[in-house]
């Protein structure tokens, strides 16, 4: 293993001056009250980063905790477990809090903490408003909770309660556009020099068509929030969007496939950064790839627009004939990004052929983006209207894929680059089976589900289930009906377990001193020249790129010289 | 040893400029989206009840008209301020930043005008919602756009001439609010 450091040279060389070089984050040095001030005024893009990993790992162990005791309930109907009047509220946690309180915090937590690092920039653009997004997402996250625990969450009855939901939920998108905005910024304007857009890291790049679509997506479901805020604010029978079930009619698109999609994009890019280092070789063709991993970002269409049927007028115009213009909008909307996800998850997958190094972050990256592939399939299934699947379990089993292919690719940027981030590694060992367990757990939860979508078990993004405790195991199927939900709420115990065994290996292993080096996967991306665990301002000089593995250069160029 | 090349700082890469870009890339959706939602619904009610606006309601087109008529201006000047600055002429320059922030005022005036003369209660039926959400939010985005301008202008003016991109910033976003103004105009107090 080369190791890298700095040439006597450039100590002498100015720091890079086109952004914030104040981060003020220096290695904790104080204790307390001292130590929370600096925590609570980071600035450095690794410490927030960090902190939306921890929210984010809280908000998806609660979460997923309800997700199970919903199973237990939902494996017969005369079980007792949970008062049937939360239901509705219990069911609202689960899809809020998975969704928006878990795996859009642990993917931007990422994100965010990693970037910067990418792409050899000594700063985030922005640090301020994304320590700002993040204590935004969090008082919203709070206050969400809160507001469904007094049966406030949406479909609920109180409306104060209903009406302060609406304004969290939009504090908790605030916060994490907030950090969109950041990470659109810093990988457009503050690349390493030589880095121009075909050499940014492949997680970079994911990261960057990820964030765009996010951007544009996150504030339409903005918009219909703020209107349903203002009609529960001011209520009357005659107003449709103050109705009991209007946060599920106008905005449930937010909480569902495709929305739910561009949050895991960053997905694909940790696999073939994970896949390039455990090879040891350059992933090709590069520019294929970038565009495999863009036309995933075309579901943002399906976000805009809602529906292919909104589209489906444009194309009749055109005179192409009723069955051209019923595929063309499907196509554009759901077939682009599950062809875009296919053809990146397959060039990746051929430079595993030749015997890659095994390395536990890779099996993450290779697990999520089997996660991804098969999430982006079963949603454009969900959409084919003749499979009649929407308002069923298949769209939850769907969802749940999707949620678990980002907590899995999260995990695994942890074990990845936790050394830049705590200074010390994780067991690969240790991991390789918790990985496994996750993955065969999030597929054990969501593919029974799925199975009893097909047979109408009735699921919704939001269900109404206050009235009929037998709506949510109610089939037309005539086997056992609690065969599928039994093992689905097995799948999600054993993917919890597993979550939470790996949350407390990582503790145990990210504390103490830090002893990690500063490669120690062999990586090829601009990170993997910083130290570890990497200072406040990343790097002590600018860098220049001339590849878009500058380090494998490196290393190849000291073989053949040696 | 192995180690990277080292380079000089790098020139800047308008990082303000692009920051406001994507932003309001982003507010685009956010309004574009409430739009979307407002035609669709008007839609259906006009086929449902052939009606959309409460009874005895009407919007008043003189101080929706005058709001047009100042958006314009405020672009051209936000454009001014720029050219300005780029001259190193920090007394237009300056001039053009105030009267920005001046007719943003005189717009949220005239939409309180139209508030009061339409005198629609916020408790009524989905129109009521709707409009005050999209005028609600047309005004934050003016007093953003008018706090905007008096720090873009106390900045330029307090010395930080050489901050140019600030100032292009500026002009950005108000080019966005226009064309986000236009499009309020047209949908709410033309077609209603």
């Amino acid at each position: 293993m080369s190791t890298l450091s700095r040439a006597p040279h450039e100590m002498s060389l100015l720091p890079m001056t086109t952004i914030d070089t104040t981060a003020s984050s220096a290695p904790t040095s104080g204790t307390g009250l001292a130590c929370v001030a600096e925590w609570l005024t980071t600035t450095d893009h690794k410490r927030i980063g960090r902190l939306y990993l921890g929210g984010g790992a809280l908000g998806l162990l609660s979460a997923v905790v309800v997700a199970v005791l919903l199973g237990v309930e939902r494996i017969s109907t005369t079980s007792e477990l949970l008062e049937i009047n939360s239901l509705s509220q219990l069911f609202a946690f689960e899809r809020f809090g998975l969704t928006y309180l878990a795996l859009a915090p642990l993917m931007i937590g990422v994100a965010l903490a990693i970037v910067p690092l990418q792409l050899g920039a000594r700063s985030l653009a922005f640090p301020r408003v994304a320590a700002a997004g993040f204590w935004l997402w969090l008082v919203g996250a709070v206050l969400a909770v809160y507001s469904i625990l007094n049966n406030g969450g949406p479909n609920g009855g109180n409306p104060r309660f209903v009406e302060l939901f609406n304004v969290s939920a939009l504090l908790v998108l605030a916060g994490l556009i907030a950090g969109v905005v950041c990470l659109v910024t810093s990988i457009l304007t503050t690349r390493a020099p030589g880095m121009n857009m075909r050499r940014i890291p492949y997680f970079s790049w994911s990261v960057l068509i990820a964030s765009l679509a996010l951007s544009i997506a996150l504030p339409v479901v903005a918009g219909d929030l703020l209107f349903t805020w203002i009609a529960y604010r001011y209520p009357s029978p005659e107003n449709v969007l103050s109705s009991s079930r209007a946060i599920n009619d106008w905005v449930g698109f937010g909480f569902s496939q495709p929305t739910t999609l561009l949050f895991v994009i960053p997905v694909l890019g940790f696999f073939a950064e994970t896949a390039a280092t455990a090879s040891g070789r350059r992933l090709v063709p590069r520019g294929v790839l970038f565009g495999a991993i863009g036309l995933v970002g075309t579901a943002v269409f399906a976000t805009v627009v809602q529906t292919p049927v909104t589209l489906r007028p444009a194309f009749s115009a055109l005179d192409l004939g009723d069955k051209l213009a019923d595929l063309a909008p499907f196509a554009l909307v759901h077939g682009l990004p599950l062809l875009g996800a296919f053809v990146a998850v397959a060039l990746v997958a051929k430079a595993l052929a030749t015997r890659p190094k095994l390395q536990a972050p890779l099996f993450f990256g290779l697990f999520a983006a089997l996660l991804f592939l098969s999430a982006a399939a079963a949603s454009a299934l969900l959409h084919v209207g003749d499979a009649a699947l929407g308002g069923t379990t298949f769209e939850e089993g769907n969802w749940l894929t999707v949620v678990f292919a980002g907590v899995i690719a999260a995990m695994g940027a942890v074990v990845y680059w936790g050394p830049k981030w705590w200074g010390r590694e994780m067991s690969n060992k240790a991991v390789l089976p918790l990985a496994l367990l996750v993955f065969l757990g999030a597929e054990l939860a969501a593919l029974p589900l799925m199975v009893a979508g097909f047979a109408d078990q009735p699921g919704a993004v939001f269900p109404s289930v206050n009235a009929d405790s037998n709506a949510i195991v109610a089939f037309d199927y005539a086997g056992n009906p609690s065969l599928w939900n039994t093992l689905s709420t097995v799948g999600l115990a054993l993917a919890t377990l597993a979550v939470l065994a790996f949350v407390a290996l990582a503790v145990r292993s990210f504390r103490g001193d830090a002893n990690a080096a500063s490669d120690p996967w062999e990586g090829q991306t601009l990170e993997w020249a910083a130290t570890s665990p990497a200072p406040a301002d990343n790097f002590p000089v600018v860098h220049i790129v001339s590849s878009a593995e500058p380090l494998l250069d490196l290393r190849i160029s000291d073989r053949s010289g040696r | 040893m192995l180690a990277l090349p080292a380079a000089p700082a790098p020139a800047p890469r308008r990082q303000l400029l692009v920051g406001t870009a994507v932003v309001c890339a982003a507010l685009t959706a956010l309004l574009g989206g409430m739009f979307a939602l407002y035609v669709r619904l008007r839609d259906e009610s006009l086929a449902a009840s052939g009606h959309w606006l409460p009874e005895g309601v009407s919007v008043p087109m003189v101080p929706a008209n005058v709001m047009l008529c100042a958006i314009l201006p405020i672009a051209i000047f936000a454009q001014w301020a720029v050219y300005s600055a780029k001259r190193g002429d920090r007394v237009h320059a300056g001039l053009a930043l105030w009267l920005v922030a001046l007719l943003a005022v005189a717009m949220i005036n005239a939409q309180a005008n139209i508030y009061a003369r339409m005198n629609v209660p916020a408790t009524g039926g989905t129109f009521n919602t709707m409009f005050y959400a999209l005028t609600g939010l047309m005004v934050a985005l003016l007093v953003s756009g008018a706090l905007f301008s008096a720090i873009t202008a106390f900045r330029y003016l307090g010395g930080r001439t050489a901050d140019r991109e600030l100032v292009t910033a500026h002009a950005l976003y108000w080019y966005f609010l226009s064309f986000a103004f236009s499009m309020l105009w047209f949908v709410i107090y033309v077609t209603k």
